[in-house]
């Protein structure tokens, strides 16, 4: 299904979809007033982005050396070239400890590897502990924005699942109450497990050590009470130092939700004693990503999810419309690289305001991107209907007699054309919208009778 | 070929043109260590405490299970470190040292050996980090610098308690670490 009919399904509720708009506004709002009380803040972006360049030029040595490093502390690095290579090498590390039930705090990765569905397929009882995770697996749905994944629910939804699910009182919607609820019924969950999962924010090549950013905590609670700790990552998260940390871990939160850091900011470097750590390191598309000249760029990503909350298209048309794991404008740049018929609607699910670049604390050129995907997508698909208007419009650009017939025609037309024509399914830029109001006269004509 | 060697390999093949690894910038910090480090706890939802705001909070909430790991407040201990992670599930507060703290936004780093067990600071109902003053600060440019290339097999930058704002947007405390983060500044 394309992005517009998906958005169409959002839109069937106009308070909800308001609320989510809103709120996402509200999450931009807070990373802007975080990112203006530090005048340093253009400096660290400029820094954050010339070492992510350095690092996909450099990305063979960084890998082979952070390998080094961790190997010798004692560290298992795993490396698989897809998903299901990366699924495998996770099972097997399973199979061998006879585990069959794991927490894990959020991962985009295992995500995007179909994880959890295929540990569950081999009797694996997976669950997720970040809150918002958790409420979207409850629901037996994926999440729909990379760093709030329950965004798109209202409390009233999450009171009925917890009741059903927790036995949490009836109607109680209280945010508060609903949390501890989860805590209580995730707290047996981390005590029981043995294994853990977790994703990756950074690598260092220099040391070998790994860092996982959260607020709740509950990544730490997962793996320093398991006895072996499973750390998945897609190998463009490397970064050569460990005082480059120091750039990203201010630039992370800011943009993600306006925090100065997250709350907890684990340095992994080597296991506890007599217990297990592993890392396994994903390709997945990268690389080939990384081949496409126009496109590189979009592996600087850190996975802040500034770029969503800002994006009008994302903000009113909701996570799922994008049906794509990570969702949004870097989303849609990301995407197409990994399947470029399935995705062909996403680079065309933008305005191209630019507002995603202009937040990106690594100053990747998504709208750039976008525009140039569309390029790569009429290339590979023949006429459509927007390519025809365009060639209409074309036509009547071209002759100054056209252009002032249709002008004088659509004046016409506006006025008394019924809103179903006009907002027709043809025109999906009508959805939502109210047309202006018709000016009485052209300008020409205007400044024809005022020019005196 | 090893799914290692054809990602390298893929890599290799790739024309990449070269590019400087930049120097980290130094920033002009303005304000006060203090001032500023209690403010950022503060915003994060934590707080910074006096010793006798400390023995208030103990009483005031009935605490008995206690571990204090930081030096000077070994009276505090009602218990001693378990081999077991698990078994501080019904620890209600943990009193561990800070290494150092950054002011622009209250993190506070630790290390293997101030956790004595990595799921101490986590698992307890209540935490309280015990750090000198003139262990602050200013970024977080200048605790790597610190940091250097200290050995330990875990690192914490911790900076408030657990929490969570994923109904809705509401900030709630206490998702599934401590529930307080207080810090005492000596």
């Amino acid at each position: 299904m394309s992005h517009p009919a998906k958005a169409s399904e959002f839109l069937k509720d106009p308070d909800k979809a308001k609320w989510h708009d809103e709120t996402l506004w509200f999450v931009r709002d807070k990373r802007d007033n975080s990112s203006k009380g530090i005048p340093e803040w253009e400096k660290l972006r400029g820094t954050a982005s010339q070492i992510k360049d350095n690092v996909l030029a450099n990305l063979d040595k960084y890998l082979l050396a952070f390998e080094e490093k961790a190997k010798a502390n004692h560290i298992h690095v795993h490396w698989a070239k897809d998903a299901e290579e990366h699924n495998q090498i996770v099972l097997s590390i399973l199979q061998k400890h006879k585990c069959k039930a794991i927490v894990k705090s959020k991962s985009i990765l295992t995500e995007e590897c179909h994880l959890n569905p295929f540990l569950e397929k081999h009797g694996v009882d997976v669950v997720d502990t970040d809150l918002g995770e958790r409420i979207v697996q409850l629901l037996h749905q994926p999440p729909s924005h990379i760093v709030l994944p329950a965004i798109h629910l209202k409390k009233g939804e999450i009171s009925d699942l917890f009741h059903e699910k927790l036995q949490t009182q009836k109607g109680n919607e209280d945010p508060e109450y609903l949390t501890h609820a989860a805590r209580t019924h995730l707290r047996e969950k981390f005590l029981a497990a043995k294994v853990a999962i977790t994703g990756v924010n950074f690598a260092v090549a220099e040391t070998g050590e790994f860092v996982v950013c959260t607020n709740e905590g509950n990544a730490d609670m997962g793996v320093h009470l398991a006895d072996v700790h499973i750390a998945c990552m897609g190998i463009e998260k490397i970064i050569p130092r460990r005082k480059d940390l120091g750039v990203f871990l201010r630039l992370l939160a800011r943009s993600a939700t306006g925090q100065p850091i997250t709350n907890y900011n684990s340095h992994f470097r080597s296991p506890s004693p007599g217990k297990e750590l592993h890392v396994v390191l994903v390709d997945n598309g990268r690389t080939k990503q990384l081949a496409r000249e126009k496109f590189k760029n979009s592996l600087k990503c850190i996975r802040c999810g500034a770029c969503m909350n800002t994006c009008p298209i994302y903000r009113r048309s909701g996570g799922y419309s994008y049906g794509s794991v990570v969702p949004g404008p870097i989303g849609s740049i990301l995407s197409p690289g990994l399947d470029i018929k399935k995705h062909s609607t996403l680079p065309f699910a933008s305005t191209l305001c630019g507002s995603c670049s202009d937040v990106c604390p690594v100053k990747i050129n998504i709208h750039e991107q976008l525009y140039e995907w569309r390029q790569e997508i009429a290339k590979n698909q023949g006429l459509n209907v927007k390519k025809l208007s365009m060639q209409i419009a074309n036509g009547v650009f071209s002759v100054p007699f056209a252009y002032q017939m249709s002008g004088a025609l659509l004046r016409g037309a506006l006025k008394i054309l019924p809103s179903s024509i006009t907002y027709s399914g043809l025109n999906t830029w009508g959805k939502q919208r109210e047309l202006p109001e018709v000016p009485q006269a052209t300008f020409k004509n205007w400044y024809k009778k005022n020019k005196a | 070929m090893s799914s290692k060697a054809s990602i390298i390999a893929s890599i290799k093949e790739i024309p990449l043109e070269a590019t400087e690894l930049p120097e980290i910038p130094r920033f002009e910090f303005s304000g006060n260590l203090t001032d500023n480090f209690s403010i950022a706890i503060s915003n994060n939802k934590g707080a910074v405490i006096s010793q006798t705001q400390l023995d208030n909070f103990i009483t005031s909430n009935g605490i008995t299970e206690i571990i204090a790991l930081s030096a000077g407040f070994d009276a505090y201990n009602s218990r001693t470190l378990p081999s077991n992670p698990h078994e501080l599930d019904n620890l209600q507060l943990a009193i561990i040292q800070g290494q150092l703290g950054v002011a622009e936004n209250g993190a506070i780093w630790l290390t293997d050996e101030n956790m004595g067990l990595r799921a101490l600071p986590f698992i307890t109902e209540h935490l309280v980090i015990v750090l000198p003053k003139n262990s602050l600060v200013p970024f977080m440019h200048e605790a790597y610098e610190i940091i250097g290339d200290q050995q330990s097999g875990f690192g914490l930058f911790v900076a408030g308690p657990s929490k969570t704002a994923d109904i809705e947007q509401s900030l709630v405390i206490g998702a599934h670490g401590a529930k307080s983060l207080q810090v005492i500044l000596i």
